[in-house]
């Protein structure tokens, strides 16, 4: 019978047995980490949804959080303050990030230089956010007297952020094939032309996905702008003031021992935590667009 | 004196500019001129070829190798090569894996100093003009001497049209020659001479990545052509290619010749036989022998050379 002939090339029952094993701890180990996020969830819609309302996003924070039938307002100006904010840390890192790492792509290759600033950029990686947050601190309200601004805290982030974007373009532009460089090259093509028409469009969907890793990671951070940007409760496009945000409204209304301002909070975070989705799914429409063009 | 190579065209267009060589430094702005002037003017579309192919427009030049040779880092892989690529005519470099074929010819538009470490000496002269004098501009190099590569690689990002506008929009100073409408003819031309007009005509504005194979490397073909240029060096490219696709590229190079000057470097000797008026034979970084392709086959000089394409080892 062909079945015996093939009996030799079985499975034996060990190995069989080790086969189920790994792949049962595998999918333990996948349910195990499924548990949290779900958790995490569950509880921001269950306790976050409650006190969304339409006056919840239109109406500031009031400040009278004492008694029990006070208005305690929404959260207005910290969803205002993290657009404002981490807008203009974008605006800086941005740029700056993927500039970089064009640099060290490009035109630094492997030099001493190059390897020296990827070896910062991965220090910077690692730095507690806060510490950006120390860093603006004695810089620029210490070290010049002044108060808090909005601007200093997206400074902050800014900084934050910039290893971020450095770090996830290096490796997208890593991925675009030498050949596409060599014949755009072999055109005659002037290389920040060939940089600027091949390998920047070609790299562009995995550069989006990086940088809105750094935006949402900035977006969510409360250490840099506790004392850069401080805490405010009224609505203001001034990034030269005090601004309030989502993360510190958060940190603040999760303190209170006022049952409403908690729920505040979490009605906070689930906003954040939309906003941060909404982001992610308009990058990847313009980012799939474009790749058709 | 340092100055691009003449324009060699024997149309009688109105194009047909006198060839005073230039004696004046090279600016980029001045090295552009040469592809634009030589061309049919951008604006004026009624002189497109619109339903024939375009008639060839000027011939090749020739390029001479004069102790060519080529380092990555210390390692010479090109020891010291002097050959002729004769104008309008197709020249194949057969030799074993590793001879030095592709740095040899990478030397030719000067792709090979891209690679980190590499750099080649010697003279490389097209016509008569030096590519490697100090004053010439690497990318006016580029635009005369063209490359397709071993894969075929369009843009990913960019329609069939994009892809062969790409040279002309990369490498254009003026906005009026980067619209889309005076890229039109030029862009149809170069499809047209790379035998592919007929087979994408109707998906222009699709991905390039979208086509076959052997339709995307006509497609890099067409991309070179597109600028103009005098040379073409092709570096194996069909071997990524099935048999019919192939065939369609070898007809193309016949056809080409009359406009190009083409060198092929190619690992499949019947290819180079059918294709190539002219076959060099490359062994360790050295030129072993180069001649009428039926000579190169039939009676070699070289010991060597008749135990490379009789089988004998490579």
């Amino acid at each position: 019978m062909s079945s015996e002939r093939l009996n030799r090339y079985a499975l034996t029952p060990a190995r069989k047995r080790r086969d189920r094993i790994a792949r049962g701890s595998i999918l333990a180990a996948t349910i195990l980490a499924l548990i949290p996020l779900l958790l995490i969830v569950y509880y921001l819609l269950s306790k976050g949804l409650s006190s969304w309302s339409p006056s919840f996003f239109t109406t500031d924070p009031t400040g009278n959080t004492f008694f029990k039938n006070s208005t305690i307002g929404g959260i207005e100006s910290a969803i205002l303050g993290t657009i404002e904010i981490v807008a203009l840390a974008s605006v800086l890192a941005i740029p700056i990030g993927i500039g970089v790492a064009v640099w060290l792509v490009e035109y630094g290759r492997t030099g001493w230089f190059a390897n020296t600033v990827r070896f910062f950029v991965d220090v910077l990686t690692g730095v507690p956010s806060i510490i950006f947050g120390l860093f603006i601190y004695i810089a620029l309200i210490i070290g010049t007297g002044s108060s808090y601004a909005g601007y200093k805290g997206s400074l902050a982030l800014a900084l934050l952020m910039l290893p971020v974007v450095i770090r996830s373009a290096e490796v997208v532009l890593l991925l675009v094939p030498g050949d596409l460089r060599e014949s755009a090259l072999a055109l005659g093509a002037p290389r920040w032309r060939v940089i600027g028409s091949i390998v920047l469009p070609t790299a562009l969907p995995g550069m989006v996905t990086g940088v809105l890793l750094a935006i949402a990671r900035a977006a969510g951070e409360t250490a840099p702008l506790l004392f850069t940007a401080g805490a405010t409760f009224k609505t203001t496009t001034s990034l030269g003031g005090f601004m309030n945000s989502l993360p510190v409204q958060i940190y603040n209304d999760v303190t209170s021992p006022t049952t409403a301002v908690v729920d505040r909070a979490w009605g906070a975070a689930l906003t954040l935590v939309v906003m941060i989705l909404i982001l992610n799914l308009i990058a990847r429409a313009v980012s799939r667009r474009s790749r058709l063009a | 004196m340092t100055t691009l190579p003449p324009n060699t065209s024997v149309s009688p267009a109105p194009d047909a500019e006198t060839p005073t060589p230039r004696t004046t430094a090279m600016d980029p702005d001045e090295i552009a001129e040469p592809s634009q002037a030589r061309a049919p003017a951008p604006a004026r579309p009624e002189v497109a070829p619109a339903s024939r192919p375009a008639a060839p427009t000027k011939a090749g030049l020739a390029v001479h190798l004069r102790g060519l040779r080529a380092f990555y880092g210390e390692a010479e892989q090109v020891k010291g090569v002097d050959l002729e690529f004769r104008a309008n005519e197709v020249t194949a470099i057969i030799g074993p894996s590793g001879c030095g074929k592709s740095t040899m010819v990478r030397c030719i538009n000067r792709m090979h100093e891209e690679i980190p470490g590499a750099h080649a000496e010697g003279q490389v002269l097209l016509d008569d003009f030096d590519i490697y004098d100090p004053s010439v501009d690497v990318v006016a190099v580029r635009r005369a001497i063209g490359m397709v590569f071993q894969k075929p690689n369009p843009f990913p990002t960019m329609s069939v049209f994009d892809n062969v506008a790409a040279g002309l929009r990369l490498t254009s100073h003026g906005r009026r020659s980067r619209s889309k409408a005076a890229q039109q003819p030029k862009v149809e031309a170069a499809l047209r001479s790379a035998g592919l007009w007929e087979e994408v005509s109707e998906r222009l504005h699709e991905p390039g990545a979208g086509l076959s194979g052997g339709q995307q490397q006509r497609l890099c073909i067409a991309r070179s052509l597109a600028v103009d240029p005098e040379v073409i060096l092709m570096d194996e490219p069909c071997s990524a290619l099935d048999p019919i696709a192939t065939l369609k590229i070898e007809e193309l190079i016949d056809q080409l010749k009359t406009r190009v000057t083409i060198v092929i470097v190619t690992h499949n000797m019947q290819q180079a036989a059918r294709v190539a008026d002219r076959t060099a034979f490359m062994l360790d970084g050295r030129l072993v022998e180069v001649g009428p392709t039926d000579e190169i086959f039939t009676t070699p000089n070289d010991p060597r050379t008749e135990e490379y394409v009789t089988g004998k080892f490579g």
